[in-house]
């Protein structure tokens, strides 16, 4: 629950554990080889965050909007309307945002309830995405079926749709494929697998430039392949090419309308001054 | 810039610039540069956020140029953008590495002040016009005088006189052949231009929608050692003679996308509007809501709304109706009525249509060419919007002839921090609003 506000962010408990990361058959150099890696316990949010929980959020006048001084602040107004139509209220998922502001998103729920959340890292959000199955996606290799599951390119008409509409994965958690894509906490690197040691546990490239950050499970524009439970993306500076300004906005992306996010929160939970100091790295204070 | 004409009229800058003086170049014909190399020379003129943005544009047109000459009210602004500009790493700008080789603004050419423009000016070839549009008449009419091909964001004015304005100086810039491009970018971006070119698929049109509906924009509040001049300054998106209210500063966009559609300009207006919600202290005087009908010569009708109301249903967005079917500016896409899709642009195919005025700007400089007025269009759209806020603030049917001719003029008589804008706080600190059926304008 959200405290003040009549809005909750279901979670699923999930056990740590081992799997096979990546795919050997990909023709995407980047998503090869497989490698076994391992996980700790965390809960994982069953949808992406919704416009109605991101703007509690947004439009919490208790915090100051755009500061550089605070360390919590919200994101700046948008400039236009970055939902572009596609709809707000009643579950759908909240869209347009950098990587900064779905992180200010999870600092601002750890000073509400104090219980730390961030991102997921590329291996938790494919851990959680493939509940235990090794085919290419959840529910089998081929995309025929994949319209039960996901909306992508044949069959959201250009739009993203309310969170939860599709059947889940075998763990319960919605929309893993498609409808919006999902930031991690990764930056993006080409060689991730190449580099990932056997058996490595709880592996997290953290950022060092705003660009390019890893992005999984493809979204409403995507064709079948980029909705593949091992494909990878990762965030451009053309998804802010249509903001005027310089510098321009830290919050907003004028032509990133396909990514969004959702949450994990750690089972094994950091001190507040391990929790602060992860924010800071990625937020800068 | 190999093959431009016109390399006949040069001024010696350098011995210009070793004394202070500066003088307009004696040029009749003016696209010429006046650089005695074949570097395209940039001035810009107001350095806040956008203008850093359009010198950066600039700078990555493709062609070779060179910002020499930076003018801003404040020396804040100006050493921000100086700094953001000069940056080694323009990443984030989706820039590879850096432009700072392109930037030769060394303190003597750094104008801070009212009068700042009248001495970055003459040292270039092209102006970026980007102060807050109350500016824009008179840097515009200056550049033209000087000759200069011009970039210049939108509303280029925010009052009729400046607008009037506007006009004659465009007219006198198409007699010289300035290219001046207008920052309404709609008409630099692809999907409009393929729906503009299909637009008969829709037959005549009868009607359309124009929104900007959204949160609103920044507020700087006011600090107790500013002058009512620089607060005002500071906080320009409230106080009409600089911005013009948000149906003129934001809305025009897409009430210049129905009149660029339509091939026209309306003949009157009516429609009402007010502040719901925007009453601090620091909202100066414009509304936060407007909605208003104008009237074509055809009487044909376009619906326009403009919504600065936290927690409202955003859109931004055009739609244009007519006798076979409807196109969607922000699907981009044509619809018979039946909803069948007659047309659909591939939004993979969208550019940067920010980045490509730019690009086509410089191009067509660089040639020597002269392809761009789009002064003209600029101003009447702006005369469009001023239109929308005179009924809205009104209450009253405002036709075209006689809002151009009413003369209105919010500019002060004077730019100087200790000068006095026309509108001014009561003892409370608060601004005058408009009250349809009180104010008056004709």
């Amino acid at each position: 629950m959200i405290p003040e506000s009549n809005q909750s962010i279901k979670m699923i408990g999930l056990q740590g554990g081992s799997f096979t990361m990546g795919s050997n058959t990909s023709l995407n150099q980047h998503e090869k080889p497989t490698r076994q890696v391992q996980v700790s316990p965390f809960s994982i949010g069953v949808y992406e965050i919704t416009h109605d929980q991101f703007d509690i959020f947004f439009k919490d006048e208790e915090i100051s909007q755009g500061s550089k001084a605070d360390a919590i602040t919200r994101p700046t107004p948008q400039y236009i309307d970055l939902s572009w139509n596609m709809g707000k209220e009643g579950g759908f998922p909240a869209n347009s945002m950098s990587v900064d502001a779905a992180m200010m998103f999870c600092r601002w729920l750890y000073h509400k309830t104090g219980k730390f959340f961030r991102l997921p890292t590329e291996a938790e959000w494919e851990y959680a995405c493939r509940a235990g199955t090794q085919t290419a996606y959840f529910y089998g290799d081929g995309p025929e079926k994949l319209g039960q599951y996901a909306w992508y390119k044949l069959n959201s008409q250009e739009k993203y749709q309310k969170v939860g509409m599709k059947k889940p994965n075998p763990w319960g958690l919605y929309d893993m494929m498609g409808n919006v894509a999902e930031w991690t906490m990764d930056q993006y690197d080409q060689e991730y697998l190449k580099k990932t040691l056997t058996n490595e546990k709880d592996k997290i490239i953290l950022p060092v430039s705003r660009y390019p950050r890893s992005i999984r499970g493809g979204s409403y524009m995507d064709d079948a392949k980029k909705l593949r439970s091992f494909s990878r993306q990762f965030s451009e500076t053309s998804w802010n090419k249509r903001d005027p300004q310089l510098p321009k906005s830290r919050w907003w992306l004028t032509d990133g309308m396909f990514v969004g996010f959702r949450i994990v929160c750690p089972a094994n939970q950091p001190t507040q001054e391990e929790a602060e100091k992860l924010y800071k790295l990625y937020l800068g204070n | 810039m190999p093959n431009h004409k016109g390399r006949r009229a040069f001024v010696k800058q350098g011995g210009l610039l070793s004394t202070g003086i500066i003088a307009a170049p004696m040029m009749s014909q003016a696209n010429y540069f006046s650089g005695a190399d074949d570097v395209i020379k940039i001035a810009l003129i107001g350095c806040g956020g956008r203008g850093t943005g359009a010198a950066l544009q600039a700078l990555q047109s493709k062609q070779r140029v060179k910002l020499v000459a930076m003018a801003d009210a404040f020396k804040d602004r100006l050493d921000s953008c100086y700094k953001n500009i000069t940056s080694e790493d323009l990443s984030d700008a989706g820039t590879k590495g850096s432009v700072k080789a392109m930037v030769d603004v060394p303190e003597e050419r750094k104008f801070v002040g009212f009068d700042a423009y009248l001495k970055a000016i003459p040292l270039s070839d092209v102006v970026i016009l980007a102060t807050p549009p109350g500016f824009r008449p008179i840097h515009f009419e200056e550049a033209v005088n000087q000759g200069k091909h011009i970039f210049m964001e939108k509303p280029v004015a925010t009052d009729p006189e400046g607008v009037k304005k506007v006009l004659a100086a465009a007219a006198v810039a198409k007699t010289k052949k300035l290219n001046v491009v207008v920052g309404l970018q709609r008409h630099y971006q692809n999907s409009y231009r393929e729906l503009f070119k299909r637009k008969d698929l829709i037959g005549d049109i009868t009607s359309a929608q124009a929104w900007w509906n959204n949160d609103g924009v920044w507020v700087n509040p006011r600090k107790p050692e500013q002058t009512e001049m620089e607060y005002q300054m500071r906080n320009w998106y409230y106080f009409n003679w600089l911005c013009g209210d948000h149906i003129t500063e934001q809305h025009i966009h897409n009430i210049d996308v129905i009149n660029w559609f339509k091939g026209s300009y309306p003949v009157k207006a009516q429609g009402f509007g007010g502040r719901e919600v925007r009453k601090g202290k620091d909202h100066g005087e414009i509304f936060d809501h407007h909605f208003v009908e104008f009237h074509y010569a055809d009487g044909s009708i376009l619906n326009s709304q403009c919504r600065h109301i936290p927690k409202t249903s955003a859109k931004v967005d055009e739609l244009i109706m007519g006798t076979k079917g409807k196109i969607f500016c922000g699907a981009a896409n044509i619809r018979d009525h039946k909803g069948t899709i007659l047309y659909q642009f591939d939004k993979k195919q969208e550019n940067d249509p920010y980045q490509n005025e730019h690009v086509e700007l410089f191009a067509a400089i660089a040639k020597g060419e002269y392809k761009f007025a789009d002064a003209e269009n600029g101003a009447k759209s702006t005369l469009t919007s001023i239109l929308g806020r005179m009924a809205t603030y009104s209450g009253q049917v405002v036709e075209w002839d006689k809002a151009l001719n009413s003369g209105l003029n919010l500019q002060p008589e004077k730019y100087a921090w200790d000068a006095m804008p026309k509108t001014l706080p009561d003892e409370n600190g608060r601004y005058k609003v408009a009250v349809p059926g009180v104010t008056k304008f004709y």
